[in-house]
């Protein structure tokens, strides 16, 4: 598999790690226990288009959000985790 | 027999080789099997269930049928394919699956109870009594079935790893695939051709045919030749592409020295391709399939293509009787081959109006083969019709089944062509386009012109340009084919996957037990489950299924091709990562000095750390180990902690960075201090633990475990990039930059006055940090902290002074009795203090069960605050952290045992906890340890029992307080 990296152009998937779903958000601080334990258990298994957190770590060692076909592999992009 | 004239041998030189231990002899350019078919051998193995005699069916790695060992020793390999095994001198074959010999195999008695071993036998036949599967049925069967031995010693062989890259990939140098290579290179496009053959040219090489008007081989020569001059071009023969992966990716492995008695100097025995390809051409070619009739594995019966591919490249004719059976007409081109090298052919045409194809031969027109005779060869072949015709060799030729397989390897199915009565490539795979007999073109000129189509294709797509060539001239061979499976008789003996002993009758039974799903059926029956995964046999099973359940083929479906395409030894796969070579080896830039000073080494992750320093004398590795741990406790010790991760946290940003990691306070922390951290994961659980010094108020120096230090490294990260990404902060891995050792000990003060250029700072209050100079201008950092509990700092120096370093310390040190100690007394002097280390920080403890509850800040929000306090997490029944005693100095610990009440019966449920590390501790005279014990801190003073019964641990000891020396941590403050 293929990650193209922003900083480092397309390189091979053994060069990332990959940690799932960029989407959930760390609560505020004052959320109640329930938000934290979504953030943190709870994910969709996604059947099409994901966006993902892959950190590549063997290159720049950046964290980039990629969107990822699960079905196919396809990726549809990537981009830096920081906003 | 050998043909006097033709092939593609070097007839100048003889090759010697021997199979089962009788001498023979070829040419270079032959194959084991068709060395041996030219010296009319044709039975070559015993069958995987019923020990049926079995010859050659095929001429390349479809094979299913002759399989044999090769070599001997460490270099003993089971299960080869005599037609894909290059001769060389000194080759030895032996045959497989036979005892006492190949003629005469007593095991062949199984036949007899062929009833027995039928479809589903695994789940039906030895299913009761349960007990005798493990004494009776079991070794039964090892002995019985299974095909060859594999070797009992280590592979000597090297293997490596390849990275290929390039615009267009051609899978196979048939036709199309040479034609799509040239239209490819032709447009600058960088190519790499891949074939499964030593000689690259697939059927080109096999059958008569003609290319501009001269015999196709040469064609194909010119051709390979065109390529190779092409600086873009790589020609990899002996390379199967065994696997498509995502994006490009195509998995392959070159077979580089088994054509050879042993590798030669330097080179690896096989190697592992990773090719990446913007397009690929997939010319695999096609298989042709057998006919399901009675007894139709008998030696002498092959494919048509294969038997005149033998004739035609090998000069080998191993018969003079020749029957063709055909359902098509491609089996009239081996009648006419046959015919021409000398042999009395009839053909069997199953189509009743059929014309001929060829003259001099005899036609049966609408004929079928009921069944074939012969006890260890084919002699006789009979006739539906009850017509009897004396034979020593029975081309089948089924039909063709178009090499689709890598099209399938990511999820896509093949769909059924009516026309051609065979599966063509489904959806496929991106950038993979199947190209001549792979995509159903099953004649010459149409090859050359799909390849050439799809190979230019290829190219524009890949980004150059280029324009159609002029083809060469060739011919479209007659080509049709009507759908004949299986001839009914006696299914029994009517074989459809030779290599797993899988009949008619099999699959019938399995359809009338209800297994109409392909997919089960498959498994009932284990059809297409051998290690030639069904190349042959699995269409003719479906069609057989497809009747019995009373539907069409593509009704019934077929079942799913995934990698790898033909067995990859394991060794192609690990490649160099074996032995030292499985990760990296790392070690630290004081291991010299280590190696000289009598220090031996223990792995601890990638690295190699001093565990301890023997000295002669010295009977054991706990002579070292106590003399180290009461030497620092007694003068100074020094121990390398270079493998401690180290990061520095660097800008404006930084503390507020850090306050989020750690679960205290850090922005307080006053620079020219040093704080404990301890980490949570968001989940609650502690993730490491650690010293953070703050080198100025933008500036921070972290450490952290041995083995953690890149995980942190890459949490730091994640919270900077993914969570505060707005902070003005560099996280920077400074491991490899540094030196460092702890300098422990009462005297490590005086130890320390003779490295350090000005010594002042040796009078910094305990957990301060300052930048110094060593040994006259060495710049270095001095942590004032300790881990063992004694007076002690933490030196650093750039990681290239290390030794130097090493030396002058010893130097200074040893008026004051310094000596170096290992990871072993390293150990001792953290359990005597209760430190967590490994054994605790285990992923699943809290910091409250290491007693750290306190550090968790009240006044910020860090990694883990709140999950930290979920009701599991904060359940006063969790086991935490405590001190284990021994009563004496005769009483065993060991880490791993359980802890139980006194009196409670030994079960998983009683356990209250465990012993987390366990050491004898010089200092006590007994074995301590530290243990996670339920309710542990009410415990302190009473006994528990330590129960091991893996290692005969039984024993009552006494529950303390973690920390054993010195609780008001006097010594340190020294
Ligand atoms: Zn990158």
């Amino acid at each position: 598999m293929l990650i193209p990296c922003p900083y480092c152009g397309e390189r091979g998937a053994d060069e990332f790690t990959v940690i799932g779903a960029a989407d959930p958000m760390r609560p505020e601080p004052d959320a109640p226990m329930e938000a934290w334990v979504e953030y943190v258990h709870v994910r969709d298994n996604a059947f099409g288009p994901h966006r993902e957190l892959w950190h590549h770590v063997h290159g720049c060692r950046q964290w980039l959000v990629v969107t990822r076909d699960t079905r196919t592999h396809a990726v549809h992009g990537a981009e830096a985790a920081r906003r | 027999m050998r043909l006097p004239t033709g092939g593609l041998i070097d007839r100048d030189r003889t090759i010697r080789f021997t199979f089962d231990g009788k001498a023979y002899a070829g040419h270079p350019g032959d194959t084991l099997a068709s060395a041996l078919l030219a010296h009319g051998v044709t039975l070559m193995g015993r069958s995987f269930k019923y020990h049926r005699p079995r010859g050659v069916w095929g001429l390349g790695s479809e094979e299913p049928n002759a399989l044999v060992e090769l070599r001997s020793g460490a270099r003993r390999e089971p299960n080869t394919r005599a037609t894909v095994a290059e001769l060389y001198d000194g080759l030895e074959a032996r045959s497989q699956n036979r005892w006492p010999a190949l003629g005469f195999d007593m095991m062949a008695v199984t036949q007899a109870f062929a009833p027995m071993l039928n479809a589903g036998f695994y789940y039906k036949t030895f299913m009761w009594p349960a007990a005798f599967w493990e004494k009776l049925y079991e070794p039964l069967i090892r002995r019985a079935a299974g095909l060859g031995r594999a070797p009992d010693a280590p592979d000597p062989d090297r293997y490596e790893e390849m990275h290929g890259f390039c615009d267009v990939l051609v899978i196979g140098s048939g036709p199309a695939g040479l034609a799509a290579a040239l239209a490819a290179a032709r447009t600058g496009a960088r190519v790499i051709v891949t074939d499964e053959d030593a000689r690259m040219g697939g059927r080109l090489l096999a059958d008569r045919a003609e290319i501009n008007g001269a015999p196709a081989h040469l064609w194909a020569g010119q051709a390979l030749a065109e390529l190779a001059a092409f600086p873009g071009v790589t020609l990899l023969p002996r390379t199967t592409v065994f696997g498509v992966f995502d994006h490009g990716t195509y998995a392959a492995v070159e077979r580089v020295s088994d054509h050879l008695a042993a590798p030669p100097e330097g080179m690896p025995r096989q190697r592992a391709w990773h090719i990446r390809a913007r397009r690929a051409v997939l010319a695999a070619g096609a298989l042709e399939r057998p006919i399901a009739f009675a007894g139709n594995d008998l030696p002498g019966i092959m494919a048509a293509s294969a038997l005149r591919g033998y004739v035609n490249r090998y000069a080998a004719l191993p018969g003079r009787r020749a029957v063709v059976f055909t359902a098509g007409d491609d089996g009239w081109r081996t009648a006419a081959d046959l015919r021409d090298a000398g042999a009395e052919v009839t053909v069997v045409d199953a189509r009743p109006g059929a014309p001929a194809l060829a003259r001099g031969v005899r036609h049966v027109a609408g004929g079928r083969v009921a069944r074939a005779h012969g006890r260890l060869a084919l002699d006789e072949v009979e006739l539906t019709t009850g017509q009897r015709i004396e034979a020593d060799l029975l081309a089948v030729a089924g039909g063709w089944n178009p090499t689709v397989n890598l099209t399938s390897h990511h999820g896509s199915k093949p769909v059924w062509n009516e026309e051609l009565s065979a599966f063509l490539p489904g959806a496929g795979i991106p950038g993979l386009t199947p190209a001549g007999a792979a995509a159903g073109r099953l004649t010459l000129a149409a090859c050359l012109a799909d390849g050439a189509r799809a190979g230019l294709e290829a190219a524009r797509q890949a980004g150059f340009q280029g324009q159609p060539l002029p083809l060469p001239s060739a011919e479209d061979e007659p080509a049709a084919i009507a759908p004949l499976f299986f001839v009914p008789g006696r299914a029994s003996t009517s074989f459809v996957d030779f290599q797993n002993d899988v009949t008619a009758d099999d699959i019938a039974l399995a359809a009338r037990e209800g297994f109409r799903s392909v997919e089960h059926a498959k498994r009932y029956t284990t059809l297409g489950m051998a290690t030639d995964q069904g190349k042959t046999a699995n269409v003719v099973g479906l069609a057989i299924l497809a009747e019995q359940t009373g539907r069409t083929i593509p009704e019934t479906g077929t079942t799913m091709f995934r990698p790898p395409y033909t067995p990859v030894s394991i060794g192609a796969i690990a490649g160099h990562h074996v032995g030292r070579g499985f990760r990296p080896t790392r070690r630290t830039p004081l291991h010299g000095w280590a190696a000289r000073n009598g220090a031996s080494f223990v792995e601890v992750g990638p690295w190699l750390r001093a565990e301890w320093y023997a000295r002669p004398g010295e009977k054991g590795w706990r002579d070292s180990v106590d003399r180290e741990a009461l030497n620092v406790r007694a003068n100074a010790g020094v121990c390398d902690v270079s493998t401690l991760g180290k990061i520095e946290v660097v800008g404006p940003g930084a503390a507020a960075l850090l306050d989020l990691v750690y679960a205290n306070d850090i922005s307080t922390l006053k620079p020219g201090r040093i704080r404990y951290g301890v980490m949570l994961r968001e989940d609650g659980f502690v993730m490491d633990d650690g010293t953070c010094a703050r080198l100025a108020a933008d500036r921070f120096f972290l450490t952290t475990t041995t083995a953690n230090a890149g995980k942190v490294m890459q949490h730091l990260e994640f919270c900077h990039q993914v969570l505060l990404p707005h902070l003005d902060v560099a996280v920077l891995s400074v491991t490899d930059a540094w030196a460092q050792v702890s300098v422990a000990g009462p005297k490590s003060r005086e130890v320390l006055r003779g490295v350090l250029d000005d010594a002042a700072p040796l009078a910094l209050p305990h957990m301060s940090v300052a930048e110094v100079t060593v040994c006259g201008g060495t710049p270095a950092r001095l942590y004032r902290l300790s881990f063992s509990g004694e007076l002690a700092w933490e030196v650093g120096v750039p990681a290239e002074c290390g030794e130097a370093f090493m030396e002058r310390l010893m130097a200074a040190g040893a008026p004051h009795g310094l000596a170096p100690y290992g990871t072993e007394a390293l150990g001792v002097l953290r359990i005597e203090k209760g430190h967590p280390a490994g054994g605790e920080l285990k992923g699943q403890t809290t910091a409250a069960d290491l007693g750290l509850g306190r550090m968790l800040s009240k006044r910020k929000d860090f990694i883990g605050r709140v999950l930290s306090q979920r009701p599991a997490l904060v359940d006063p029944a969790r086991p935490v952290l405590v001190g284990l005693r021994t009563r004496d100095a005769r009483q065993v610990l060991r880490a791993g045992a359980h802890l139980l009440e006194p009196g409670a019966a030994p079960s998983t449920g009683n356990s209250l906890g465990h012993v987390t590390a366990a050491c004898w501790s010089p200092h006590l005279g007994r074995m301590i340890g530290l243990a996670l014990l339920s309710g542990g801190r009410d415990r302190h003073g009473t006994r528990i029992r330590v129960f091991d019964p893996v290692r005969d641990g039984d024993a009552e000891m006494e529950v303390c307080d973690p920390v054993f020396l010195d609780p008001e941590g006097s010594r340190t403050r020294a």
